[in-house]
């Protein structure tokens, strides 16, 4: 798994693969994002070198490109995919708390977290948090949304849904 | 009835576009028959459009009727489909017996209205929606050469935000905040 954080610039991906490719890594799984001013990677790549030459191909252009590199060896592998089957999307005022709350709330129910992606909208002065999460659980979504509910946050508005997956 | 071999990608034959049935007779009705055995056979398919089984002809099956609280039509079997009618805009997941391993969001109509042929080259039209509107969409796609891999759309959509958004501006409204 490799990680690499910095500042965004335009041909951060474009250098990075070009560096992968050419020294025979193959790409898997990945996330990549701007947050915030920073271009975030998170990345499966594999290759019959290891972690520590991983680390020495990328070395000198996070360096160049200013990017701050992290690698592990990890036990993972490619389609090992979980299809969430809920979704719950979260939206409030923006203050510290609502992230822990609600996914207190949904571990404690049995729900587990696939992805989660947040933002804050709404106008300065009056911004509002958007969470929107994916996840397994066996639980149903009445169960769900009565753990969230149970809250009791008046200015936090949480709605658990099914994400019914069409196969066609 | 035999069941029939999926393509799946990276098959060329997946992005061509299908020719019309013109053609009604008991050799296509039992290709319908070896279709839908093949749709049944695999993972939870609500649709199978015939070029998924190597056919390059214009013939899809759906049926969401297996799925609870879903308005549908039952089990249809759409020859020559064309779809006359779009109207709104929705996300969701899919996947396609195409595409092992992987789903991802789409964009589809809310609604549409389209017209076929059945197995006997009777003309029929329909209305729907939601569920099964999305399920023809995505069968006809695959008609006209095209996969969901083709209309991909992130989370962090425009359309996605705008509707989380607005409901909660609406909701702060109707309690006088
Ligand atoms: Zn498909």
């Amino acid at each position: 798994m490799l990680t690499l954080v910095g500042e965004d610039r335009p041909g951060i991906v474009a250098a990075v693969t070009d560096c992968l490719y050419r020294e025979g890594w193959s790409l898997g799984e990945a996330s990549m994002i701007r947050l915030g001013g920073n271009f975030t990677i998170m990345m499966m790549v594999t290759s019959a070198a290891g972690a520590q030459a991983l680390e020495r191909v990328l070395r000198p252009l996070a360096d160049a490109m200013d990017l701050r590199l992290h690698v592990d060896a990890i036990g993972g592998g490619l389609h090992r995919h979980l299809v969430p089957n809920i979704q719950v999307r979260v939206t409030g005022a923006d203050r510290a708390g609502i992230v822990a709350k609600v996914t207190g709330a949904l571990a404690q129910a049995g729900f587990n977290i696939l992805e989660l992606e947040s933002d804050v909208a709404g106008v300065e002065d009056n911004p509002v948090y958007i969470m929107n999460i994916q996840g397994y659980a066996e639980q149903t979504v009445e169960a769900l949304q009565a753990a969230v509910d149970g809250l009791n946050e008046p200015d936090i508005d949480v709605s658990v849904s099914a994400v019914d997956t069409l196969i066609g | 009835m035999a069941i029939l071999d999926i393509l799946t990608i990276p098959d060329e034959r997946l992005k061509q576009a299908s020719e019309p049935v013109t053609l009604f007779d008991a050799g296509l009705r039992s290709f319908i028959a070896d279709l839908e055995q093949t749709r049944q056979a695999g993972p939870a398919a609500v649709g199978i459009a015939a070029p998924q089984a190597g056919r390059s002809q214009r013939i899809v099956i759906v049926d969401v009727s297996g799925r609870p609280k879903t308005a549908n039509h039952g089990y249809m079997v759409l020859v020559n489909p064309e779809i006359i009618r779009w109207e709104g805009f929705e996300l969701g997941r899919e996947g396609c017996l195409s595409v092992p391993d992987y789903t991802g969001n789409v964009i589809r109509a809310e609604r549409i209205e389209l017209s076929a042929q059945d197995p006997d080259g009777q003309f029929h039209e329909y209305a729907m929606e939601g569920f099964e509107a999305r399920a023809v969409q995505h069968e006809v796609d695959h008609l006209d050469g095209l996969l969901f891999l083709d209309r991909l759309v992130s989370r962090r959509t425009d359309l996605f935000r705008r509707k989380i958004y607005q409901k909660g501006i609406q909701r702060k409204e109707k309690g006088g905040t």
